[in-house]
């Protein structure tokens, strides 16, 4: 089965949303190319942040969990039609850095910015800030490298006011040679506040172009949803050409690219939702207790759940291709009680191959005939491509010549 | 009342029973959610939600002896539930209906019910069972949608004479949005995003405008405004919990007769009548009493006295809205 992960888009973060009241565990990954010493992350958080909330995941379960969700195709194979007249008959947020940390205290005070803590954890070197004033915390950050762009004191102030704390995160050398990675790990964070909310605008300050953000929410309850922006479901189930199949991730780029073009990239989409117990069809198996622990899943043990015997958890993958014009907030969540599955899903139906030996085949062609110009159709309304194209890549005779309709009635001169 | 006695008013220049503007606009609203933004409600479920409106409304008249059975209500709280409240679950919408339009009968406070039924409806169920939700994103942002919103919604106020309360809550909610991004160093876009809501716009101009829930006195009712504003921006913006408004205009709703006793108003009257009703024949009159006469001096006065059901006809408000 193909299946169209995350891995498909350019300058795609991840993001894992693990809520349940008011806690939430937030993994973040993006898939950062490059000299380590240029990476650095500024996050901004609604607490403060301990050792213990603080984490370093495995990429393989970000990894897994896409694949799980991701669109994916389905295979049928048309049985002999002849047999089937007698069955009738019977029934990123990352901000580049250029020189290594080093922060007097002193320089700290009069900047008004405070180190509330200072970690290693795996290959990061990890600070939790708070500052008093957006312009101290800009200079700040200059001084110790992070290249700030212009403007992102303005984001920043908006956010020190609402008293959020700065996770800043950057990679320690020393510890990732002795640990052996040669790519980041995700980090993770556990806190307990009433917003459930991402921020994104810190991340667009200096972003040339849009930028891609899958976001997985594990829930207790039921489909996750912004509530400042629309959240629309990927169209799904329908039936297209079986050459998709060789061209699956070209089919599932077109296909987001002419949805967002469609919906002026306002939207949020809804690529998949389901409970986690199990899935029909599976892109991948389910992931296991111990993944979704690794993941925060935390209400794994409570006795409540266990006499469920099911995992109790339910997925909700939300795709979105945003920038500053057209996400001017903050994303803003909700977990709703919807327990509707949804997946992504399209569908690929075989002919019949073998010899058709009674009178259905004529019948059973143009039904082959009619079908095939349906999913040539479907394919052009999902992904913008052009139909004459689709028809050729299908062989199918095209509905023309490539001349207009009325080229050809005075004889096409 | 039909469409000829709709015609009928309109060629005798007196607006018709502004209910079915309300209707209208409801169902013009739903059509665009359903055909345009992928409304999580299928036509069944709309169908359902009517069916258990209009007849609780009807089990409601009898049990009550209402003089007659007038739909127009109902099919309002159940058009506005059909646009707010979603659920997996079709005997939940079933209870949320059958809550709401019962409420109207059930929690009466002084002659008056106490909440907007499709308020209470959604509140309750959300309340007892956490197994409905509301998606105030469903309408996006486009502001052409936002000014349809209000064009729409607005004519329906203008002829339910409650455009006070809605403009009481709306500037305070709107100062309120642009004073803390101000504080928070937010660019425009940020408030402006906040309230091309189309949610807020429907909030504003068919649920709190009811003119039924509103306190009676003009003062009153811009208090209740700046309350339920208030409220809405606390929840949104220091709980952080969503639908604000819908919690807000819950709570204070219970606040309406003590804000009735401390800035009294004119009771409706039925016209024709010089004594306020009974709370019995109140319980009657749900359907089309006069509105505070106050605020039609021109009308009250210019007309000469005629048969109680005309001037009830012509009677430019006291219609149920959501």
């Amino acid at each position: 089965m193909a299946r169209g992960d995350a891995k498909l888009f350019n300058r795609a973060s991840q993001v894992v949303l693990v809520r349940d009241r008011d806690r939430t565990v937030l993994t973040m990954s993006n898939d950062f190319q490059g000299d380590p010493t240029e990476f650095a992350i500024v996050v901004p958080v609604p607490t403060a942040l301990a050792r213990e909330q603080i984490h370093v995941g495995e990429k393989s379960l970000l990894d897994h969990l896409d694949a799980y969700s991701a669109p994916r195709l389905v295979e049928y194979f048309d049985p002999d039609p002849c047999r089937m007249v007698a069955a009738e008959a019977q029934g990123k947020d990352a901000l580049s850095m250029v020189r290594p940390a080093s922060a007097a205290a002193r320089r700290e005070k009069s900047l008004g910015v405070t180190v509330e803590a200072r970690y290693t954890v795996g290959e990061y070197d990890i600070l939790i800030l708070s500052a008093k004033e957006s312009e101290g915390l800009e200079i700040w950050l200059r001084e110790n490298g992070y290249r700030i762009p212009e403007g992102a004191s303005r984001v920043l102030s908006g956010y020190l006011r609402q008293h959020m704390h700065f996770f800043v995160a950057k990679v320690n050398l020393k510890e990732q040679a002795r640990l052996g990675f040669s790519y980041l790990r995700p980090i993770q964070v556990a806190y307990e506040s009433p917003k459930f909310m991402l921020p994104i605008r810190l991340g667009m300050v200096n972003a040339n172009g849009p930028q891609e953000l899958f976001v997985y929410a594990l829930t207790r309850r039921g489909r996750v949803e912004t509530t400042n922006y629309r959240t629309v479901r990927l169209p799904s189930d329908q039936d297209v050409p079986l050459y998709v199949k060789e061209e699956f991730a070209d089919f599932y780029r077109a296909l987001f690219a002419e949805q967002v073009r469609r919906e002026r990239m306002q939207t949020v989409f809804l690529e998949y939702a389901w409970d986690m117990g199990w899935c029909d069809p599976c892109a991948a198996d389910p992931l296991s207790r111990e993944e979704l622990r690794q993941l925060g899943v935390f209400w794994l043990d409570d006795p409540e759940e266990r006499a469920r015997g099911a995992a109790g958890v339910f997925v909700t993958r939300l795709h979105l291709r945003y920038d500053a014009e057209h996400f001017p907030e903050d994303l803003v969540f909700q977990e709703t009680s919807d327990r509707q599955n949804f997946q992504g899903r399209y569908v690929l139906r075989h002919p019949y191959a073998g010899e058709i030996a009674c009178g259905a085949a004529e019948r059973y062609r143009e039904e082959i005939a009619r079908r095939q110009e349906r999913e040539a159709e479907n394919l052009a309304a999902l992904t913008g491509w052009k139909i004459d194209q689709i028809r050729v890549k299908m062989k199918l005779p095209s509905s023309g010549d490539g001349k207009k309709w009325w080229e050809k009635i005075w004889g096409g001169r | 009342m039909s469409l000829s006695d709709v015609v009928e008013h309109a060629a005798r220049g007196r607006p018709p029973d502004p209910r079915w503007y309300q209707i209208g606009a409801l169902s013009g609203l739903l059509l665009y959610g359903l055909t345009s933004l992928d409304f999580d409600v299928t036509l069944a479920r709309v169908a359902l939600l009517l069916a258990a409106a209009i007849s609780t409304q009807f089990v409601c008249t009898r049990i009550w002896r209402l003089p007659s059975f007038d739909p127009k209500s109902a099919l309002i709280s159940g058009l506005s539930l059909c646009l707010l409240l979603r659920t997996n679950s079709a005997s939940l919408a079933v209870l949320a209906a059958a809550a709401a339009v019962s409420s109207k009968f059930l929690l009466r406070v002084g002659g008056k019910h106490l909440f907007n039924p499709t308020n209470f409806g959604i509140v309750a169920v959300l309340l007892a069972t956490g197994r409905v939700w509301v998606s105030p994103a469903q309408w996006g942002n486009a502001a052409f949608l936002g000014f349809l919103l209000a064009g729409i919604g607005g004519f329906v106020v203008h002829r339910s004479t409650r455009s006070d309360v809605t403009l009481a809550f709306l500037g305070l909610y709107l100062a309120l949005v642009f004073a803390r991004s101000a504080w928070l160093g937010e660019p425009l876009a940020i408030p402006l995003h906040r309230l091309q809501s189309g949610a807020l716009l429907i909030f504003a101009f068919f649920m709190i405008s009811d003119p039924k829930t509103t306190p009676n006195s003009r003062a009153g009712r811009i208090l209740f405004g700046l309350l339920v504003a208030a409220g809405a921006a606390f929840i949104q913006f220091r709980l952080f919990r969503t639908n604000g408004p819908l919690w807000s205009l819950a709570a204070f709703s219970l606040a309406v007769p003590g804000i009735d006793r401390l800035l009294p108003g004119c009771r409706y009257v039925w016209a024709g009548s010089p004594e306020p009703p009974s709370p019995l024949s109140k319980g009657a009159s749900d359907e089309t009493p006069l509105p505070d006469s106050r605020f039609w001096p021109l009308a009250a006065r210019r007309e000469p006295p005629r048969a109680p059901v005309l001037r009830v006809l012509r009677g430019p408000g006291g219609r149920e809205t959501l």
